[in-house]
């Protein structure tokens, strides 16, 4: 095989959606075995230009080539046929049937008409061993860990000969083991011959996996790189269309009262956690996945019971049974998971934005149309959401702009002490860094923020204070000045 | 802030009048072939032949846009026929006997409201026990023998007219009225679309979740009775099969009006033009003696292609989208 032939070719590839140009005129080819990162900003256009290849959408110009064969007429069927496979951060398995029978699922080998369950455990077998992973073909996929289950999607692309592979965002609900873990598997499917089309927001992966780098911005081709050639802030720059400086804004906020202290809270997934957050501050919660710090947050809010534990405000005790209550207090939530906890997908931008204020807005329960457009529109300008219209459905718009849309709910409410859970996950850098300065900005109007995050240069850069969660327990306080990556992981971890 | 002129697809538009375009074609269709279709007269009778159901399709229209099903209206209203005529049969005054058997649906719906809420049973299956129990008790109250003999001022709310409208008709508009402007105007509205959009989003953004679903359970259980007695008055008797299969006619007209099934979404203004297809349709058929038999098939015929219209439109909007 030669090694220069390209396995993917797009050619002037145009989509045009009412009102919006997803994609404009974009070109760039993948090469057969190479990993090859795509990232850009949310909206550039990756999801539109994967849509494409797998055929869900079809382009309206342009041409593409896969394997030296057009794709004039792709379907999704077509596409998986010709060797496309896609692997998305939502899984796509059969929660209650066994990793075997996922993978062989459609494919099952058979002795006339009965399966023929010993070849396909024995190839099962082979495969998962050819990965080097520990994986029971017997097991249920609902008992197997998203990375697992990500490993069973991969086996089960690979079964389908597939020659190239899409990854959007596969170690989003990694941890840091799993994600070496995912990545010495990819490597072993480049060795294979097997092309890999890798999205990612996470610019240190592209740089430690990917042999070139593509970069779109607002639907437009910008460059195709190798990686070894760019740096990070090469990358950053061609994605924004701007250099940015550094990575979190500075701000000299001076710490005020306390405003919100938390005493002894304990429910099943929490043991005595206090805290105290004070006037003007950023206060980071830090901890591995299944620390508490979801479960801590929503206890606060209200949207979980608690067992034992009081609750101050201002120095008042409070008692806070649910997210009403909370609000009514001024405590507002934003929610790790944006879809499931976060929008009304199927309503418009406005109708999400007063969707927590409507209290206030209303008079004997009739909303006043003409607050409600007015506090849309600031808020929307203050986010600056990118959308063609104030009721355009948040289920059509990017990750990032949803994220703007929940923000933009919350500001709205006028909380004095804000909750951010992951406020950045999986949404572009430039939204994250409109993201930073908005936690800034709020802070310096005296409000106060309790932020959880994953990513701990974030937490780092943002907080004045980190407390480490580990095990639903409180096991430290580090202040800003002396706080380190491994500080926080001596804490967090065993 | 960037925002990209938007011209709005035909498709949408069109899908957004799509129940206006049956009913118009229907109603010009009738009029050619169907003698005596075409006239104020006619025009109140279908009203009126509608009212019963378009009372009861407000509340269902809630319950449908949070995301649920009340199939226990059609009982609802069998009950609440008997009821009423029993109390007044028992010589209780008729705006008492009416108060109380509003206040029975109120309680009723708020059963339902516990029973989908609370214990979480699928709306469906609760809706459908009740259901059964309210029919039964219906047949247990009158003996399964019709209920008559009520004072002759009862029969105004179902056979007496405001000059030429006819009051059911009328009762039938402020119950229209009422719901559009608790959907589209109030905040209990806002949080019934945003319930059925996404429930935990709502609970999250301070909704009580609660205080609304039983609400809205009891709104529609409550509007059920109003439809049975107005149906009792204007039969005249208490029949314990009062509003058999009317839930089914009553979702349909909900369902034909665009009011998605999964929730969050639909207006109650194209529910009255589903309601006025359903009438249309019916009358249109009777003026032309088409025997029954045959109705109920070109009925169904009509629906479903109407519906996958709506249907396949929505669904080219979300590929667009």
């Amino acid at each position: 095989m030669v090694v220069n032939d390209n396995i993917v070719e797009l050619r002037h590839i145009t989509k045009r959606f009412p009102g919006v140009l997803a994609l404009d005129d974009v070109s760039f080819e993948v090469r057969r075995g190479e990993i090859h990162a795509l990232v850009g900003e949310n909206g550039a256009g990756k999801s539109t230009l994967i849509k494409i290849i797998t055929g869900a959408h079809l382009p309206t110009a342009g041409e593409w080539i896969f394997n030296n064969q057009k794709m004039n007429e792709c379907s999704p069927a077509i596409s998986k046929a010709a060797g496309i496979s896609v692997i998305y951060q939502e899984m796509n398995l059969m929660p209650h049937l066994t990793v075997l029978e996922n993978i062989y699922f459609g494919k099952e080998a058979k002795h006339g008409v009965f399966l023929d369950k010993k070849r396909m455990f024995v190839d099962c077998i082979q495969r998962i061993e050819e990965l080097g992973v520990p994986l029971n073909p017997n097991a249920l996929v609902c008992n197997l860990s998203i990375a697992e289950q990500q490993v069973v999607e991969i086996i089960k692309a690979i079964s389908e000969d597939s020659k190239f592979l899409i990854m959007d965002e596969p170690t989003a609900p990694l941890t840091g083991t799993e994600t070496e873990n995912l990545f010495a598997i990819v490597d072993k499917l480049r060795n294979k011959g097997v092309s890999i089309l890798y999205i990612s927001h996470r610019l240190d992966e592209v740089f430690k996996i990917s042999d070139r780098v593509t970069v779109l911005r607002d639907g437009r081709y910008v460059i195709t790189m190798n990686t070894v050639d760019t740096t990070r802030q090469l990358l950053i720059k061609y994605m924004v269309g701007r250099e940015i400086g550094q990575d979190y804004p500075k701000r000299e906020t001076p710490i005020g009262q306390p405003v919100l202290e938390v005493m002894g809270y304990t429910n099943s997934m929490l043991k005595d956690c206090s805290l105290t957050l004070h006037k003007g501050e950023i206060l980071g919660l830090a901890g591995l996945v299944g620390a508490g710090r979801t479960e801590l947050a929503r206890a606060i809010f209200g949207a979980d019971s608690i067992t034992r534990g009081t609750l101050r405000l201002n120095g008042d005790t409070v008692n806070i049974r649910s997210p009403k209550d909370a609000i009514s207090f001024g405590i507002g939530l934003i929610t790790e998971d944006r879809k499931s906890e976060g929008l009304l997908l199927n309503k418009g931008i406005d109708f999400n934005i007063v969707y927590a204020n409507l209290r206030n807005i209303s008079k004997a329960g009739f909303v006043s149309k003409k607050k409600e457009i007015s506090i849309t529109q600031s808020n929307f300008e203050t986010m600056n959401i990118k959308a063609y219209s104030y009721s355009q459905l948040a289920k059509t718009l990017s990750g990032g702009n949803q994220q703007k849309v929940v923000l933009a709910k919350w500001l709205a409410t006028h909380c004095d002490v804000l909750i951010f859970d992951e406020p950045t996950r999986g949404i572009d850098v430039g939204a994250k860094r409109e993201i930073y300065q908005l936690m800034c900005d709020l802070v310096l109007e005296g409000k106060s923020i309790l932020m959880i995050s994953s990513e701990m240069p974030e937490l780092i850069g943002m907080s004045d204070r980190i407390l480490v969660m580990r095990n639903g327990a409180i096991k430290g306080t580090l202040i800003r000045e002396q706080v380190t990556q491994e500080s926080i992981l001596e804490l967090a971890t065993e | 802030m960037n925002v990209r002129v938007q011209n709005v697809s035909k498709y949408k538009k069109m899908s957004k009048y799509g129940i206006y375009i049956v009913l118009f074609a229907l109603i010009g269709f009738f009029s050619i072939v169907a003698d005596g279709f075409f006239s104020s007269t006619n025009f109140f009778n279908i009203l009126r032949q509608v009212a019963v159901y378009g009372i009861s399709a407000v509340g269902m229209t809630m319950v449908i846009i949070t995301g649920g099903i009340d199939i226990s209206v059609g009982s609802m209203m069998g009950a609440a026929a008997v009821g009423c005529a029993s109390l007044m049969v028992a010589g209780l005054n008729p705006i008492l006997a009416i108060f109380l058997v509003l206040t029975l649906g109120l309680f009723v719906g708020l059963f339902n409201g516990f029973f989908v809420y609370e214990v979480g049973i699928p709306p469906m299956i609760a809706t459908l026990a009740t259901m059964s129990i309210l029919r039964g008790s219906a047949y247990i109250i009158s003996g399964g023998l019709p209920v008559y003999g009520f004072p002759s001022s009862f029969k105004f709310l179902g056979q007496g007219y405001l000059g030429p409208v006819p009051i059911p008709v009328i009762i039938m508009g402020i119950c229209f009225i009422l719901g559009y402007m608790i959907l589209e105007m109030t905040s209990f509205g806002r949080y019934i679309y945003g319930i059925g959009s996404n429930r935990e989003a709502s609970r999250l953004s301070g909704v009580n979740v609660r205080k609304v679903m039983y609400s809205v359970y009891g709104i529609c259980g409550m509007l059920a009775a109003l439809g049975g007695i107005v149906l009792l008055s204007r039969v005249n008797s208490g029949q314990p099969k009062a509003g058999e299969t009317y839930e089914m006619d009553i979702i349909t007209a909900v369902v034909l009006g665009g009011v998605s099934t999964t929730g969050g979404e639909g207006k109650i203004t194209h529910v009255i033009a589903g309601l006025l297809v359903m009438g249309v349709l019916l009358n249109g058929m009777i003026l032309m003696n088409i025997p029954d038999y045959y109705q109920r098939v070109v009925k169904g015929a009509v629906l479903l292609p109407a519906i996958s219209y709506d249907m396949t439109s929505q669904k080219s909007i979300a590929r667009d989208a």
